[in-house]
């Protein structure tokens, strides 16, 4: 008979391979930078002393070598514009850019490039919609779902371009653990509604939002949904057709590659129907004096020269996670923040915002230590080189809503170690001393 | 950043409060770190010097540390001496580096008796509060 330990060991050996960390800390040249020296030349300095602690993760995630290589390799041996050249180094830069597209759609269960539009970061993806779809189509009488815990990114971008159509928002409450309050989801969503923009999970409180669900009682309206991904992407398995999603955005420099890029999802017939959104070179087919038509998806929402060297780099990251392996990536990044809400859980003085520890949630934990300021204590912890975020993470209504202006949050990566937990804890500790 | 002084006047803060009859009162924030402060301001009889000075708020150590210093260097100055003033004198009195970003929370009492000087003496239109923002 199967005792319960024989049955957990099985259960144990099935669970994804742990990660290798002091390995894969090999790949990250900046994490062997030490910090505190002087600030106003970027870049190492002879005065640095204090080795690197980065808990910011969730902000920005580090930049493994064979993406900067990339980047590298790109400017050294084929740098040349897309799209519009017969010549030799046109045509590699071409077919790398059109095949990061791909890549791109295969990583996130797309049905192709033309389904995966490269934008700046996903501030730009959801705006592209807000001003291509949301401009045209919405209007006095129609309504925007949001939800409480929703990023700047897309809750002022709704809010203006419902200001701007006459269109109206609705919010979708929070309970007092941060979980999306599912009977007022179906409340709220209903014949007026367009379109539901949520965010996958939620940058501060690590909720993990029904996206499937939700998507379910949008479509039942003929509404959208657009799932804003930037903190789900980069730490664990998506599909975009398993989430249902009609688009679906995402940046690249929270997922191991540069800055200046995010990708846009969208259905194709939608992209097919939508306006483009900036208009310009690249995006047309056809143009003469009086009109132009556009090029094929998903150019025609590419305006201009693309981020091609960050579009090729973003593949090349892609890569990177995904032969480590997203659910081994998910497991580490959540088995770090169970350890540190562990930790943190032993301290009165502390309150942990979002979902409790055991629950579904991803790797970010935001805090605030009772009688030191969130940026007080961010402060005294880059005094020990521990770089965690503190302030209101572009969620200033949801921070209203916690009763705080500003939160602390430190936020793994499948680079961080259980030792770094542990000296946050103690950075931690020492703030609590000093203004004891 | 945190010197020993800072944490003093931070947990223990001086002028704190309201003044009975100041002969001005402005309000201003730093939507950062939610910082909030209100300064009241008394002054002489000869309308120019600064007699009496309390601060009231909450916020981050810095912001509310530079407000205790601030107000106790301010008594016995003028409004000149007032508007001459500029960050880099908080910033002196805080006797430590304050990052970048930091700097905001620093100035927040200076630009509020600042701005309510301005307005005070007409120079300045009315406004609801001081930002550190802008
Ligand atoms: C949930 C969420 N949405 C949107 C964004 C915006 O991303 P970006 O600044 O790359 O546009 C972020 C990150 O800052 C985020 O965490």
């Amino acid at each position: 008979m199967f005792t319960l330990e024989a049955l957990f060991s099985v259960m144990s050996t099935q669970r994804t391979e742990a990660l290798d960390v002091e390995r894969l800390r090999e790949d990250f040249p900046i994490l062997d930078r030490e910090v505190g020296g002087d600030i106003e030349t970027p870049g190492a300095s002879p005065e640095d002393d204090t080795p690197l602690v980065y808990l910011d993760n969730g902000a920005t995630s580090q930049t493994p070598e064979r993406v900067i290589d990339a980047i590298s390799t790109y400017y050294r041996e084929y740098n040349s514009n897309v799209h519009r050249g017969v010549h030799h180094l046109s045509q590699e830069a071409s077919i790398a850019y059109e095949a990061a597209h791909e890549r791109l759609a295969d990583f996130i269960g797309a049905n192709g490039a033309e389904e995966i539009v490269f934008t700046k970061n996903t501030t730009e993806a959801m705006n592209l919609i807000a001003y291509s779809w949301g401009l045209e189509e919405l209007g006095p009488g129609d309504e925007v779902v949001l939800t409480e815990m929703e990023h700047h990114a897309s809750l002022v971008t709704w809010q203006q371009i419902a200001k701007k159509t006459g269109a109206d928002v609705r919010y979708i409450a929070i309970d007092d653990e941060g979980r999306l309050d599912m009977d007022h989801a179906r409340e709220l969503i209903g014949e007026d509604t367009e379109m539901v923009s949520v965010v996958h999970i939620s940058n501060v409180l690590g909720t993990i939002n029904p996206i499937a669900e939700l998507a379910d009682l949008a479509h039942a309206y003929d509404s959208y949904v657009f799932a804003d991904g930037a903190q789900a992407v980069p730490n664990r398995p998506v599909d975009v057709g398993e989430l249902g999603a009609d688009f679906y955005a995402f940046s690249g420099h929270k997922m191991c590659g540069p800055t200046g890029i995010g990708v846009l999802y969208g259905r194709e017939e939608l992209f097919e129907a939508i306006d483009p959104f900036l208009f310009g070179g690249e995006m047309i087919r056809k143009v003469d004096f009086e009109d132009a038509t556009w090029n094929e998806l998903p150019w025609k929402f590419e305006a201009g020269t693309p981020p091609i060297a960050e579009g090729i780099a973003l593949a090349e990251a892609t890569d990177y996670i995904d032969e480590i392996g997203m659910e081994a990536i998910q497991r580490h990044e959540t088995d770090l923040a169970d350890y540190a809400m562990t930790e943190l859980e032993e301290f009165d003085d502390i309150e942990i915002y979002g979902p409790p520890r055991g629950e579904d949630r991803s790797g970010v934990v935001s805090f605030n230590l009772e009688g030191v300021h969130a940026h007080d204590l961010a402060s005294i912890m880059n005094d020990d080189a521990v770089a965690i975020r503190a302030g209101d993470h572009c969620t200033q209504p949801l921070h209203e809503k916690l009763g705080t202006a500003a939160s602390a949050r430190a936020s793994f990566y499948l680079y961080n170690t259980k030792e770094e937990v542990d000296t946050l804890v103690e950075a931690i500790d020492s703030a609590r001393q000093l203004f004891a | 950043m945190y010197r020993q002084q800072i944490l003093d006047h931070y947990k223990n803060p001086r002028n704190y409060g309201e003044l009975d009859d100041p002969s001005f009162t402005h309000v201003g924030e730093n939507p950062m770190c939610g910082d909030a402060l209100r300064v009241d301001i008394k002054l002489a009889d000869d309308d120019e010097t600064i007699e009496g000075v309390s601060f009231k708020g909450d916020g981050c150590a810095i912001s509310q540390a530079a407000a205790s210093m601030f107000s106790g260097e301010l008594r016995g100055k003028t409004l000149e001496d007032l508007d001459a003033m500029d960050r880099d004198d908080v910033i002196d009195l805080l006797g430590v580096d304050i990052s970048p970003v930091r700097v905001k929370c620093a100035v927040l009492a200076e630009k509020i008796a600042q701005d309510g000087a301005s307005i005070y003496r007409g120079e300045k239109e009315e406004m609801e509060k001081t930002t550190t923002e802008e």
